[in-house]
């Protein structure tokens, strides 16, 4: 056993990603995911004025002028998915990121101190969780949306931003919250399952017996290994708020013009649904590619991440 | 021909790492009425082997590659699935590890062991429950009749695995597979159990196929022993030729690295001082013995134990007691109280080991973790050369944790499975503001990785990627990280095969004779601990029962109790051996 230099060591990260590649289906909706959020966020850039109307021109077939054609205000649609797309997408995503922040620490939390406190957090979680989510989050939006024009008109004021990007900004914030402050729960208990049998094993007892503060076992020696499951639940939930969003844009609650979402656009195409179907299908399209390739990837990562699939 | 005769039997797994030759052109048989111990190695091929016969593998990853299983006269392998359920639970039996995996919770014992009869043959309700229960009393259940209508959780493990033994034997098979049926029990019972499988010969006239790791129990039961290493038959012979006369190198060394009730040895010989093993240009392995063999272990055995007797007292614990409240809660149950420790008083010298033996749920895992402050002592005092530990606060307590380590059973479960090795080590280091800067503490890495025997290369490695042998070399050595004086160690070696067993407990001596640490060596093996100790506690229900030097308390045991437990242990000694057989 001589001086060698270290080899690097495959860490269960890497590993997962090693099985995620051989995972076909999952790798194709990882493309077609990357595409998506590709022409949202950078083709759409090159493309027309999503709300330039030319109502001289509504309701045109495909064309090279107009890709996808367009819609009842003669704006262009394809231009329209891609912007739509962006809010979509962001609020997916977002949402999804301020659940996974509130819902692992809490979730951690309450896991790792056990006990009474436990005991009262959770029973919040039980009684959040008992109230219909679409109620409290219609609620949410129009308390929040006051709170957004009043922000929206003193950040006009105070800072001197346009007032037009402001506004779109504060519509889409609440949003966000709105979302992402009930979607924790479900993570949180997750979560506090994984901590409450973590900390029984051994590692954590030999921290403890190293003479390590809680706060080093929680951070450095529970949550870490709590990643994986709560990476899974992620991939799953971003679809679900992308789902929310449109049935709230739908129901007229969500995204308010000038901003548009794919829930806005399968809203608008429904008015033509008989006249026009490719005003719905389009957007139908992208919607569904989307939601399918995330589903997707979350049931390979949830392969991925689980140690007995991997043994054969 | 022999009532069960395997001939060539090879199972391979295919998978996408490659292919493992679980079984590689294995041959043995079994005749009516005789015991064949199958020993070997976790690994080694032996319940594959069994569930090979039974066509219980699951196939893919597993393919029985070729081979004949001739079963009374008929072939049975590769036989109709529905003509070979018709053997199983009928002619040929199966009794596992874990009696509580193996029942179904929701079913009474007596459906249980009824439902064979059901399956296979064509009898009454009340008749096959009739049949049941009188197996459950030969069985020795007690008040078999009150106790037939209980639930599984409601049974000890030693009558869970009567229970079981019960159900396999009721259809009154020719062959009964017993896969490593005592692993999981206490040595008392495991004496029961091994007891009862003898007398169900005997009066029933029932083969068995006894699947153990344990050379010692294969002993104490079989006629015959089969030995496999590595998918192969290294040797097979009748029990008394393979203790008397070991032919194979595996098993000399097999059988020199258990440690005895009459080991002499400071360091345990390994299966690596009598095997070399050499892999062929076509993938398999080749096996010889050691020339230097002979000269290797006389060297061991000229070693003389080092004098390193101190009358310093490391570490005093007196009345300590641990007790957990069970229930209560909201609205439940009262409050139930659980004496887990009730009022222990002991001492450790400064460089001794002291062994604490004692039957699961005695206390002993309980106590460690109360003098290390894992658990809160409800009562008493744990002296720590010379101050009180019970009082400290988080903080006060911090210095003893450096001074105080604890290594565990599992070497799995104690690494956290996200940080390298390197991180591993160099953590507790930084929290305890040991080493000047990350090159120092890096370096010291580096010779704590020598000392317990593992090579610097394996630094940037995670944990599994280790074996469990090697795993554990690791947990010594972030204990070691500290430079502690005192060590627990829980179960430490419990989990292993015998020959990794030895390399640890060498390891721990080692360790021992070098930085002159003291050790409380918690085990319930009392071979073990018998070999590791200067002095031996036994504990039942709480409470030590018996606290002597390790030669006095095994020579001549005081306590009721201390006599039951030796004789119960598996002795794998020729003595014995001899005794059982005439």
């Amino acid at each position: 056993m001589s001086e060698k230099t270290p080899e690097a060591g495959s860490s269960l990260w890497r590993d997962a990603w090693l099985r995620m590649g051989k995972n076909k289906a999952a790798m194709a909706s990882l493309g077609v995911f990357t595409l998506i959020v590709f022409m949202c966020f950078g083709v759409a850039w090159f493309c027309k004025d999503p709300n330039a109307v030319t109502l001289t021109n509504k309701f045109a077939s495909p064309s090279g002028e107009h890709w996808m054609g367009t819609d009842a205000l003669g704006r262009d649609l394809f231009s329209r998915i891609l912007y739509g797309g962006q809010i979509s997408i962001l609020v997916g995503l977002i949402a999804t990121a301020v659940s996974v922040c509130i819902g692992v620490t809490y979730g951690a939390v309450s896991g790792f101190a056990g006990g009474r406190p436990d005991a009262l957090m959770m029973r919040i979680v039980d009684t959040l969780l008992s109230i219909p989510f679409l109620v409290v989050v219609i609620v949410l939006q129009a308390v929040l949306s006051v709170w957004s024009s009043d922000t929206s008109s003193w950040i006009v004021q105070h800072w001197n931003w346009d007032k037009t990007f402001t506004d779109r900004l504060t519509n889409i914030v609440p949003l966000f919250f709105a979302l992402g402050l009930f979607g924790w729960l479900t993570l949180a208990r997750i979560v506090r399952a994984q901590v409450m049998s973590l900390k029984e094993r051994e590692f954590v007892e030999a921290a403890r017996a190293l003479g390590y503060d809680r706060f080093r076992i929680l951070f450095r020696h529970i949550i870490p290994n709590t990643l994986g499951p709560t990476v899974v639940y992620a991939t799953l939930t971003v679809p679900g708020f992308i789902m929310y969003e449109a049935t709230l844009s739908f129901l007229g609650l969500g995204v308010e013009a000038p901003n548009s979402s794919w829930g806005i656009l399968i809203k608008e195409g429904a008015n033509f649904m008989e006249t026009h179907p490719a005003l719905l299908i389009i957007p139908g399209i992208f919607f569904s590619l989307t939601l399918f390739s995330l589903n997707f990837l979350g049931d390979g990562l949830r392969d991925a991440f689980d140690v007995k699939a991997s043994k054969d | 021909m022999s009532f069960l005769e395997v001939k060539n039997l090879k199972t391979y797994f295919h998978t996408r790492a490659g292919t493992t030759r679980a079984v590689d052109d294995i041959s043995f048989s079994l005749d009516k009425g005789e015991i064949v111990g199958v020993v070997g190695e976790s690994g080694s091929g032996k319940s594959v082997t069994c569930h090979s016969i039974l066509g219980l593998l699951p196939q893919p990853p597993a393919k029985i590659e070729g081979g004949n299983v001739s079963f009374d006269g008929g072939e049975i392998l590769g036989l109709d699935p529905p003509l070979l359920r018709a053997i199983r639970g009928k002619r040929i039996s199966m009794i596992f590890q874990d009696p509580m995996s193996c029942l179904n919770p929701y079913l009474r014992i007596l459906d249980q062991v009824a439902e064979p009869i059901l399956v296979h043959e064509d009898v009454t309700r009340e008749e096959a429950e009739s049949r049941a229960m009188e197996m459950l009393k030969k069985v020795g259940i007690r008040d078999a009749e009150g106790r037939a209508n209980s639930y599984p959780h409601e049974f000890s493990g030693g009558m869970r695995q009567r229970a079981m033994i019960a159900m396999a034997l009721v259809t009154k098979p020719d062959i009964l597979f017993a896969d490593e049926p005592t692993t999981a029990l206490d040595v008392t019972v495991q004496a029961r159990i091994l007891g009862l499988l003898r007398d169900m010969r005997d009066e029933l006239g029932v083969a068995v196929l006894f699947i153990s790791h344990d050379l010692g129990v294969v002993a104490d039961v079989a006629d015959r022993v089969v030995v496999m290493y590595n998918g192969k038959i290294v040797e097979q012979t009748d029990v008394l030729s393979l203790f008397e006369n070991p032919s194979h190198p595996y098993v000399k060394g097999l059988l020199a690295c258990r440690p005895t009730f009459e080991t002499k040895y400071h360091t345990l010989p390994t299966v690596e001082d009598f095997l070399e093993t050499e892999t062929s240009s076509d993938g398999s392995l080749i096996l010889r013995e050691r020339p230097d063999s002979q000269e290797r272990l006389a060297a061991l055995e000229r070693e003389v134990e080092p004098s390193a007797c101190s009358d310093i007292t490391l570490l005093q614990v007196d009345a300590l007691k641990v007790h957990f409240q069970s229930g209560g809660g909201f609205l439940g149950k009262p409050l139930e109280v659980v004496k887990a420790v009730d009022g222990v008083n002991l001492q450790i010298q400064k460089g001794q080991t002291l062994g604490l033996v004692g039957e699961s749920g005695c206390g002993k895992t309980t106590m460690g973790r109360a003098i290390l402050r894992l658990v809160h002592a409800t009562g008493g005092d744990v002296t720590y050369d010379g101050s009180s530990l019970t009082s400290l606060s988080g903080m006060e307590l911090l210095p003893f944790r450096k001074r105080m380590q604890i290594i565990f059973q599992d070497p799995y479960a104690s690494l956290n499975p996200r940080m390298t090795i390197e991180q591993a080590l160099i953590e507790p280091m930084i929290v305890h503001g040991l080493g000047a800067d990350l090159e120092d503490r890096r370096s010291r890495v580096v010779d704590l990785l020598e000392e317990v025997g593992l090579s610097s290369a394996h630094l940037r490695r995670y944990p599994h990627e280790f074996s469990g042998g090697q795993r554990q070399r690791l947990c010594v050595a972030r204990a070691l990280a500290v430079e502690p004086e005192f060590i627990v160690c829980d179960e430490c070696v419990s989990a292993m095969d015998v020959s990794v067993q030895a390399q640890v407990l060498n390891l721990l001596r080692e360790l021992q004779d070098r930085r002159g640490l003291t050790y409380l060596f918690i085990s319930h093996d009392l071979s073990v601990v018998k070999f590791v100790s200067d002095e031996v506690a036994v504990m039942q229900a709480g409470r030590i029962v018996e606290l002597n030097s390790s030669e006095a308390l095994y020579q001549n045991p005081r306590e009721e109790y201390t006599k039951e437990l030796l004789h119960a242990v598996p002795r794998g000694d020729l003595e014995t051996l001899r005794q059982r057989l005439h």
